[in-house]
């Protein structure tokens, strides 16, 4: 065993810089990074074991102690309650016989709760040992967990057919489905690759390729919505000793699935922009950051690279371009949404936990090993290859003046056909609910937690920069569902799981929000309650990073757009209620201290 | 004096040196601007929120932005102050902090910014969270329900081969800074001493030593926080 640690260590040249990916090897090798582990990588890398731990238990699919044999991650994201992922949960504690948390004591099996897996069109999902298994029903879990408890190999326990398009591929085998429902120019078939890289960069300069991408007003996809050609201009500007392109395939807000379908569909175009940003800011190393969740893509995205070197649009004079190098390696995560935030995505490349930096400086002066670096969204990349092959102004003739091009949405929830649809900006809700089949829609929740959640009274509102922004996540919710128990409650949650914790605003206030959210839920609010939600809520603006500055943007966005659901929950003959039950409270401490309460009743 | 640059806070014309943090350039103009995780001479770290300003209507952490010219910078008004006040409350709500039994207490900076804004009873509900108390090392107590998670020891407190004696724990809501067990066993005289300086507030204390200096004539039980009440 400690032979494998050392080989695994030594692998990556005991670099403290590779700390996570020392850490996810020896995960997938041993199930855990046990005690001997830590004090192996300690010694070798020179830091206490304290050090090597804020690591790994900053991250959620790594853990000092066992996981089991297979290590069963349930998404708990809304959607897939929507789906039934609390009779999933049930099932699957009735056949295995243990509550989530736990591992059973044979070691075989266990179960955990995770975030969002990116898999919102097909829930209930679960990650099994870096396999995902889409739609479970309580029938399929009953034969998986028999499969486990006979001790099959993970190929056997995928019985089912694989998903469609290129999950088929040997390298892929995946059962996820792409669920493509509308192309437009980065989804589309009509690119030959590397056609930009072998046709056109050769006579290109740089300059004329930012120049492009500037022409084309596009701004980055992610969600923030910086101007990509301004942030390639920076850095190419910016002094350092190298340059760094990297490819934020994080995609963690809930409900966002797009950039796994783009890197499932179109990997040679997200890495084909990469090496035309690299070209554009002179870099010659890419990483691609790829969320853990998606693990399962590794070998497949691997092959897709190395394809590419063996065609010569990767490694050294790249289409015959003189001195114009290029590689790409990928770079895993390990459970943590605020690590797509880009310079917590940074702090988590170079082996850390994935704490958000102060800005400034920006990544574009100092970013990845303090250098120059551009850090964009998949689809950023995927597009600015059709910007390149057709030029800027071209460009803008899709979608309108301030939001220009196609965006991708990730569409879920109660709607007939959930999936990717690539439209024009200045889309409108209503069309879009009625281009998925969406029928008797209560709200529809707008990029994500940290979005906005709308009624019908607003469908009318279109995509785009100055309206409704968005990252590309849409969540429909029908007449049937509970917004603030189901919708807003669950989201809270969220942010309070994924903080990462350094600011005393952002890791204290959201569990404060919460337990008045619940109060208001359980019947014991009052009308300053509300007032109190919204102005405790400002507190948040003093966080660091957008995940604490949005975190209350589920209560904020809900109090505004369905107040009423939150009036009709209030005590009407009350100004004030402490909260809590002082009865039952004062029961509790007395049986606590085995004495028996007397009650003398109020007048 | 080319490398000086003028800048504003609350409208008062100051100057201080380019590349200079707010905090310590308003400093240097008399102007107090209230802090806990920051400290001299370490890289600061923009954790506690307590310096929080606002420039060009964003808020912004003093500690961490560099001044530059023309910067105009809104300290004093009134939601600023209230938004530091509700930041404090929030700390003192998030953990235990029992002042009257603690060694830290006339000592303790989260304390004396609790008087600084007048906080009488805090708007959240206490949360009374249950929280471990670590006594193994042979000096120090690392007592969880007073840490501000400031990070302070985290950066500063590191053996003679670099080697941090305190780290982050999970994250989130159940963020901790805790003591290396192996490192906490050998950790020098001095060290130890340094640790609880540090600590801003009453959550590392050093074993076998109490009450040297009486309740009544420590640090702020006669001089309030912040240099313009000099
Ligand atoms: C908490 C948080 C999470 C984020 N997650 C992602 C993500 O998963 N993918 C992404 O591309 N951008 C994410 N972003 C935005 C990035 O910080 C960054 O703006 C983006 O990657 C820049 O690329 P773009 O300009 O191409 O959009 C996140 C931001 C925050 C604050
Ligand atoms: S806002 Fe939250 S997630 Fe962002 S840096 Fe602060 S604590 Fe971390």
């Amino acid at each position: 065993m400690e032979n494998t640690i050392t080989n695994i260590i030594e692998k990556y040249n005991n670099d403290p810089l590779r700390l996570m990916d020392i850490l996810i090897d020896i995960q997938e090798n041993f199930g855990f990074i046990g005690n001997d582990a830590v004090k192996e990588i300690a010694l070798a890398l020179n830091m206490s074991e304290v050090d090597v731990e804020q690591t790994i238990t900053f991250y959620h699919f790594l853990s000092t102690e066992p996981r089991g044999k297979y290590a069963i991650y349930l998404n708990n994201s809304v959607v897939s309650i929507m789906y039934g992922q609390k009779t999933i949960k049930a099932t699957f504690e009735k056949e295995v016989g243990i509550s989530f948390g736990q591992v059973t004591a044979d070691g075989s099996i266990g179960l955990f709760d995770t975030a969002c897996i990116g898999m919102n069109d097909q829930e209930p999902a679960a990650i099994i040992n870096n396999h995902v298994f889409t739609k479970l029903t309580p029938y399929r879990v009953r034969e998986i967990v028999k499969s486990m408890r006979q001790g099959k190999d993970m190929d056997e326990l995928i019985n089912e057919s694989y998903g469609d398009g290129k999950n088929h591929l040997p390298s892929l085998k995946s059962m996820v489905s792409s669920n493509i429902r509308r192309k437009g120019m980065v989804l589309s078939d009509n690119y030959v690759y590397g056609s930009v890289t072998k046709l056109m960069l050769p006579n290109l300069s740089p300059e004329a390729v930012i120049q492009e991408i500037k022409t084309s007003h596009i701004r980055g996809r992610g969600g923030a919505g910086f101007p990509t050609g301004l942030k390639w201009e920076f850095c190419r500007r910016a002094k350092g000793d190298n340059h760094f392109v990297i490819c934020n395939a994080d995609e963690g807000e809930p409900g966002t699935f797009k950039d796994r379908v783009i890197l499932t569909e179109k990997p040679e175009l997200v890495f084909e922009g990469m090496v035309l940003a690299g070209y554009a800011i002179g870099s010659d190393e890419g990483i691609l950051y790829l969320r853990y969740e998606y693990r399962y893509m590794k070998e497949y995205l691997e092959d897709v690279i190395s394809t590419m070197l063996k065609n010569n649009l990767l490694g050294s004079n790249i289409a015959g371009i003189d001195g114009f190098n290029f590689d790409i390696r990928i770079q895993f995560g390990a459970g943590a949404y605020v690590c797509g935030e880009e310079s917590a995505l940074l702090e988590s490349l170079e082996g850390k936990r994935g704490e958000p930096r102060d800005k400034p400086p920006f990544p574009v002066e100092k970013g990845y090993l303090n250098q120059p670096t551009i850090i964009n969204n998949v689809e950023t990349f995927a597009t600015a290859v059709r910007i390149v092959e057709n030029g800027g102004e071209w460009f803008t003739q899709f979608g309108t003046e301030d939001s220009t091009g196609t965006k991708i949405l990730s569409i879920s929830g109660d709607c007939l056909f959930p999936g990717v649809y690539e439209v024009n900006w200045g889309f409108n809700v209503n069309d879009m609910l009625d281009m998925v089949g969406a029928y008797d829609v209560q709200a529809v929740q707008v990029g994500g937690p940290s979005g906005t959640l709308i009624g019908p009274d607003e469908f009318h509102r279109t995509l785009g920069y100055s309206d409704l922004s968005t990252g590309g996540s849409m969540i429909i919710f029908g007449m049937q569902r509970n917004l603030l128990q189901d919708v807003v409650l669950n989201f809270m949650e969220f942010f309070i799981d994924e903080s990462c914790g350094s600011c005393s605003t952002c890791r204290n206030m959201p569990h404060v929000l919460k337990n008045k959210l619940e109060k208001i839920i359980n019947g014991k609010g009052v009308k300053g309650d509300l007032a109190d939600l919204k102005e405790w809520s400002k507190v948040l603006n003093a966080s660091r990073c957008g995940l604490g500055q949005t975190a209350a943007n589920p209560i904020i966005s809900s109090l505004k757009n369905f107040r009423h659901l939150y009036e009709n929950l209030l005590q009407r003959d009350k100004e004030f209620d402490q909260g809590f039950d002082l009865i039952t409270s004062v029961q509790r401490s007395c049986k606590y201290v085995k004495r028996v309460p007397k009650f003398h009743p109020i007048e | 004096m080319s490398n000086l640059v003028k800048f504003k806070i609350d409208g008062t014309e100051c100057m201080a040196e380019k590349g200079s943090y707010i905090v310590d350039a308003a400093l240097e103009n008399g102007i107090y601007i209230p802090t806990l995780c920051n400290m001299p001479g370490v890289k600061p770290k923009g954790a506690c929120r307590v310096c929080s300003v606002r420039i060009n209507g964003r808020l912004m952490t003093s500690c961490t932005t560099p001044v530059s010219d023309g910067m105009e910078i809104e300290s004093n008004s009134a939601d600023i102050l209230d938004l530091r006040k509700a930041i404090i409350e929030l700390m003192f709500v998030s953990g235990n902090h029992f002042c009257p039994s603690c060694e830290k207490s006339g000592n303790c900076e989260l304390q004396a910014l609790g008087y600084r804004y007048k906080m009488m009873v805090p708007r959240f509900l206490y949360d009374f969270p249950v929280r471990k108390v670590d006594a193994s090392s042979p000096k120090i107590i690392k007592d969880q329900n007073r840490c501000i998670q400031c990070k302070r020891c985290i950066k500063t407190i590191k053996d003679e081969q670099g080697r941090s004696l305190f780290a982050f724990h999970k994250r989130g809501h159940d963020l901790e800074v805790i003591l290396d067990q192996d490192l906490g066993k050998k950790i020098t005289e001095e060290l130890a001493d340094l640790a609880m300086k540090n600590c801003p507030v009453g959550s590392i204390i050093k074993k076998e030593k109490g009450f040297e200096q009486a309740i009544g004539r420590r640090m702020y039980d006669h001089q309030p926080i912040g240099i313009e009440d000099k």
